[in-house]
């Protein structure tokens, strides 16, 4: 059933072109409008590769699920769904599996346009990439369902959002180094995922000196959270 | 297997202070097609959600096919359908994607195909949902609550906002399933759909049930004929228990007085006046 229902999440995806142009493009666009004005500077580039993969998963997890949740729960569809005998969870694995495909596309297209179009190297340990983008999708998928709980009604939902997204992005290294943070914010980006998840696929991508398990710890905390809160306050109305 | 498909006892439901359902009981026979009626805010829906198992009750006891709503039981899910008052679709999901997916929940699903036939939206099969009139939405929710080929169908309101002809339809498709041998509970605030559909109905006022049994018996307490007739201009109208002894003696004297009784008409009290005398005699008071 789950399987069933990832399949039509995945057909229904590509009829809605906005979404599929917010979930593909406008990440990398972001990325090819920041790297053609850093081009010259082969350092910024192992910065934004791993920094726009990072805000790629949060943003087709986190993002995607905040908003589809919202809107499901508003239309009735999932007052609907409770009403038969489809299991929640396979209902809620099949959305959820539905953004994770997402988050493995686009994670695939950033490597693959940052190495073509910026001559940056291949990754340099693929199943680090894969474990981390994993342990990222996760993370941001059950954080995303818990903050839809929070959220009043569809047209509410861009603004709440936004409004834990963009400031995040900009503290957690999407598209310079946040080594050059004012101590506080820094506090701030490190207690919070998503700097986390950008260093464990700079480590994967780029290489380097990461504390990897240090990275993964911090993640799997916000996930044992998200997790919780997404069951706890599960809403079907 | 039991004969009751649903039995309620003294339920009552509050939402914080407001009791919206209060020691309401009645009990629906396999293959019968119940109505619910009363006006808006009269604990309708409330008591259907706690039937479907959407809701808690806060005391009393319910069955519905043997089971506790309130557990929710796969198995037991799989046996009822349900139309909700509003619910909503993807909007790009196409009506036969649609009847198709929510299909595969249930063990022995009914052909999709035959499905939307049975609902008379065979020439939409390919449409998307946001392509949809209200009509044909409220056709899909139906389609989708018999694609599982339940035994007992909710229906709550489910021809708000149909033409004519579509509630026609609908009415068919209900009289269909009764043949089948299906259970219904019927909500709707039309009385001519529970006359002429349920085979009893409850009618239900500030969450009470306040008279109950099949719709053409219903108020059998009241004056059940009424006499009417114009003399001298004037209409003239007498309730009574036994028509034929008041005609006898208003045709006799008329007759005795060579006058004629114009208009003369017996008629009995419809689900609308028995209605309309039990939901609004706080006002009249």
């Amino acid at each position: 059933m789950a399987w069933a229902q990832f399949r039509l999440e995945r057909r229904l995806f590509w009829r809605s072109p906005t979404a599929a142009f917010f979930n593909f493009v406008l990440p990398l666009l972001l990325l090819v409008l920041v790297a053609s004005v850093f081009s010259s500077d082969a350092k910024e580039l192992d910065v934004l590769v791993p920094g726009i993969a990072g805000m790629s998963v949060m943003a087709t997890t986190f993002n995607a699920l905040a908003f589809n949740l919202t809107a499901l729960r508003e239309l009735g569809i999932l007052k609907r769904v409770q009403g038969t005998p489809m299991p929640a969870a396979s209902y809620l694995a099949g959305l959820l599996g539905s953004a994770v495909a997402n988050a493995f596309v686009q994670i695939a297209l950033v490597v693959v346009i940052g190495h073509l179009a910026y001559g940056v190297d291949w990754p340099h340990n693929w199943a680090a990439l894969a474990g981390f983008t994993a342990l990222g999708v996760t993370c941001f998928g059950s954080l995303g369902i818990a903050f839809s709980h929070a959220i009043p009604s569809s047209d509410a939902a861009p603004a709440y959002v936004n409004a834990v997204f963009l400031p995040v992005i900009f503290i957690s290294g999407v598209f310079y180094s946040s080594d050059d943070l004012p101590a506080f914010l820094d506090g701030v980006a490190r207690a919070l995922p998503l700097k986390h998840v950008i260093d464990g696929l700079s480590g994967a991508i780029v290489g380097g000196s990461v504390d990897m398990a240090g990275a993964a710890g911090v993640v799997v905390a916000w996930t044992a959270l998200g997790v919780l809160l997404a069951v706890r306050g599960f809403r079907w109305e | 297997m039991a004969a009751l498909a649903i039995e309620v006892s003294d339920l009552h439901k509050s939402y914080g202070p407001l009791d919206a359902v209060r020691g309401v009981s009645f009990t629906v026979e396999r293959g019968e097609v119940f109505g619910l009626l009363g006006p808006n805010g009269a604990g309708k829906t409330t008591t259907v959600e706690i039937l479907e198992g959407y809701r808690h009750r806060s005391r009393g006891d319910v069955r519905v096919l043997g089971h506790d709503p309130e557990r929710r039981e796969r198995r037991w899910q799989e046996r009822i359908g349900i139309v909700l008052q509003s619910c909503g679709f993807h909007p790009m999901i196409t009506v036969r994607e649609a009847v198709e997916h929510f299909g595969k929940a249930y063990p022995s699903p009914r052909d999709p195909r035959e499905t939307i036939e049975l609902v008379g939206l065979e020439g939409k099969a390919g449409a998307r949902t946001k392509e949809l009139s209200g009509g044909q939405r409220r056709r899909l929710d139906l389609a989708l609550a018999l694609v599982g080929d339940p035994e007992l169908i909710f229906l709550d309101e489910p021809t708000t906002g149909f033409d004519p002809a579509a509630r026609r339809t609908a009415w068919a498709v209900i009289r269909r399933l009764k043949e089948l041998g299906k259970t219904v509970l019927l909500t709707t605030h039309y009385l001519d759909e529970a006359q002429s559909l349920s085979d009893r109905v409850a009618i239900i006022k500030d969450g009470a049930i306040v008279a109950e049994g099949p719709p053409g018996e219903l108020g059998a307490e009241r004056p059940r004929y009424r006499v009417s007739y114009t003399a001298n201009g004037k209409r003239v109208e007498h309730e009574t228990e036994d028509p034929t002894e008041l005609l006898h003696r208003l045709t006799g004297e008329a007759l005795a007085r060579g006058l004629r009784l114009e208009g003369l008409q017996v008629s009995r009290p419809t689900l609308e006046d028995v209605y309309l005398q039990l939901t609004t005699e706080d006002e009249r008071a």
